[in-house]
């Protein structure tokens, strides 16, 4: 469904990333881990169009979108939801859930937006209670539940998230991955972005490993999970020091 | 049958993709990890990052045995010591052997490779699998027993050796499946004919051999006298061990895991790639490898890819056998003599794969080449030995003509030539130089 050959892209003067090559397939759950600074917000503000390619192939569906404005990719099918939730705090639940139905309006399919609307409150019953709330009212996860809710409305083949576990209790975050997985069960295609690798490894297929702008793994979320450099870089977990049973 | 259909089977795009993804990841962490090759790299100007497609491969330096022995034990390990869960070394008659290590995550997925290297070859898990390599040090026992107990098959781990006891085994365990060499194979074939065991009381369907050369005239006679279908495997243990290509039925090349290895067939001398087709040596490149990951292995093996779809299914690129070796050859009274002509030279005369070994000697300043050549048939006594006489100087002579370097040739009983260490030993270098 994506697959990125050579992409290199940054800011100003500064190169971030360096020779990504990586591809997702449909129905995949797709994640990118790395430390702070490794490039992986820069790589999906790329690929949406935010910030210009300076190199490299990214093609969706078989297309080159690599020079095209982020709403022809929204409009292709490949949606964002951006780090740090990004609502629009003044404006109301449903009315920040409708603005995302925009591509779908210029698709003139504006009279599927209704059963839209409800399929998405099918899956998430809060937002619906609050639709006529602030959105700056929400939580932190119900922000988030938002976000995602507003990029489903434009009725996305790929979903990318950047960092949707950011700031969020142990709890919330169990909510917003099994609502991922639910996604893929639903036929969508998800490219995962994450500090916290070991939550997104557990409901992925497979994982890229990003470190300075550049990919130094790729595997299985199952391999990926059990190899000791990224236990001990990512995970959080040193098995030396912990000991042996 | 498939292992993993959704890898063996890939659409060839899609695996170029995965093939430079892997790629570029493992060049960014042995640039990163390992000394020698960051050296390399920089001596050569060549950085991973200028790495965009499969062809820049040809821009890196080549590894070879050198290299790794040059390196021994740990220098070229990608991770520390405490992360690797196993290490083997290549069965040295050299000083110093090749040691490699594997990771917990590369034994996973080398016991992945020889899986579907197994069930290319007919095995399932419900077969009973008698592995007759040496299990040691060399990666041959192990690789395929962790292989074959992936696969889930019942796994006999008989190691070499005692072939009377092998076969005994063989028929009371029910053995399905035997892997070994294929000379060990035609040993065991001798041997069951010699205790007057008919092959219908065994259980054999396939066989799995590797770890040497061998021929098709080979794979007949083994095929016929153990009543079975014989594979063959490849792999070597600087690349990882058995796992790295493999025949499926048809038995018309070795698919080679292409998901896991990169392949280039150069020529020895010039180090340019031969023609798509052309024969020559085997360069590896190991694509998920975490311990010991290899960059443009210079294998020393000849081989070629070959062209054309496979009608099993796999889409992996296929290797003809091996065809010989670039660094065999014989220095005899300045001569060079390879011992591929010689084995190909006694194939011809005896009309069937030679059992032989080429034993080197001087005596005072003059090197002396003796042939040691199985006896064909029955022992020659009576009416065969002036048959016997003739046919141990037509050898001679041939040998002698074609060589360019006078041998003697005796004919000796396969008991002479027994494997040393489960491998067919072809060269005794008696001469102390």
């Amino acid at each position: 469904m994506l697959k990125i050959k050579n992409l290199e892209s940054g800011y100003g003067g500064l190169k971030v990333l360096k020779k990504v090559t990586m591809h997702i397939g449909a129905g995949e759950i797709v994640t990118i881990i790395g430390a702070n600074g490794a490039g992986k917000t820069t790589l999906l503000r790329t690929v949406s169009g935010l910030i210009p390619a300076r190199s490299g192939e990214i093609l969706f569906d078989m297309k080159e979108i690599g020079t095209l404005p982020p709403e022809r990719i929204v409009f292709l099918g490949c949606s964002l939801v951006p780090e740090g939730r990004q609502v629009f705090g003044p404006m109301t639940v449903k009315e920040n859930i409708l603005l995302g139905a925009y591509p779908q309006y210029r698709r003139k399919r504006g009279d599927q937006v209704r059963d839209d609307l409800e399929r998405i409150y099918g899956i998430f019953p809060r937002l619906k209670e609050r639709e006529r709330q602030l959105a700056g009212t929400l939580s932190g996860g119900e922000q988030q539940m938002l976000a995602i809710a507003r990029a489903l409305m434009a009725r996305p083949k790929l979903i990318m998230m950047d960092e949707p576990s950011m700031g969020l209790a142990p709890l919330i975050i169990k909510d917003i991955f099994s609502i991922v997985t639910r996604l893929r069960e639903e036929g969508s295609t998800v490219l995962l972005v994450e500090q916290n690798a070991k939550a997104a490894l557990g409901i992925a297929d497979r994982g890229y490993v990003l470190e300075t702008g550049r990919i130094i793994m790729e595997g299985t979320a199952e391999d990926l999970l059990s190899n000791r450099e990224v236990q001990r870089a990512y995970l959080g977990r040193d098995l030396d020091a912990e000991g042996t049973m | 049958m498939y292992w993993e259909p959704g890898r063996e089977c890939m659409d060839r795009e899609e695996l170029e993709q995965l093939q430079l993804e892997r790629l570029q990841s493992t060049l960014n962490r042995v640039y990163a990890h390992v000394p020698f090759y960051r050296k390399k790299f920089d001596a050569l100007g060549v950085s991973p990052e200028e790495i965009g497609s499969l062809s820049d491969l040809a821009r890196l330096p080549f590894t070879t045995k050198e290299d790794v022995r040059g390196n021994y034990p740990y220098g070229l390990f990608a991770v520390p010591l405490r992360e690797v869960v196993r290490i083997h070394a290549s069965s040295g008659t050299s000083e110093t052997s090749s040691v490699v290590g594997y990771t917990r995550n590369d034994i996973a997925m080398w016991s992945k490779l020889v899986a579907r290297v197994l069930v290319a070859g007919g095995v399932t898990k419900d077969d009973v699998v008698q592995v007759s390599f040496r299990y040691g040090l060399f990666t041959g026992g192990f690789g395929l027993h962790y292989g074959a107990e992936r696969l889930g098959a019942s796994v006999i781990p008989a190691s070499s050796g005692n072939t009377a006891r092998q076969i005994q085994i063989m028929k009371d365990f029910k053995t399905t499946a035997l892997v070994s060499t294929p000379s060990y194979a035609m040993l065991v074939a001798d041997t069951i004919r010699e205790m007057g065991i008919p092959v219908s009381a065994l259980s054999l369907k396939y066989g799995l051999f590797g770890g040497e050369p061998w021929s098709e005239k080979m794979r007949k006679e083994i095929q016929d006298a153990l009543g079975i279908v014989a594979t063959d495997n490849y792999g070597l243990s600087e690349v990882i061990g058995p796992g790295v290509s493999g025949e499926c039925l048809e038995r018309n090349g070795l698919h080679i895991n292409e998901d896991h290895f990169l392949v280039e067939v150069i020529d020895p001398k010039t180090l340019q790639p031969v023609p798509p087709g052309g024969t020559g040596e085997l360069v590896i490149t190991t694509l998920t490898k975490e311990a010991f990951p290899m960059v443009r292995y210079r294998t020393r093996d000849l081989t070629s890819l070959q062209a054309g779809d496979c009608p099993c299914g796999r889409t992996g690129r296929r290797m003809s056998r091996l065809t010989g070796r670039t660094d065999e050859m014989l220095i005899i009274r300045g001569m060079k003599v390879s011992p591929a002509k010689i084995e190909s030279l006694l194939f011809e005369i005896e009309g069937q794969e030679p059992n032989y070994r080429i034993v080197i000697d001087r005596k005072g300043a003059m090197d002396e080449v003796t042939i040691l050549v199985e006896a064909a048939g029955d022992t020659p006594f009576g009416e065969e030995r002036r048959h016997v006489g003739r046919t141990v100087e037509t050898i001679r002579k041939r040998l002698t003509h074609e060589l360019g370097v006078t041998v003697d040739v005796k004919l000796v009983g396969r008991k002479d030539l027994e494997p040393v260490d489960g491998k067919m030993k072809r060269v005794t270098d008696l001469r102390k130089l």
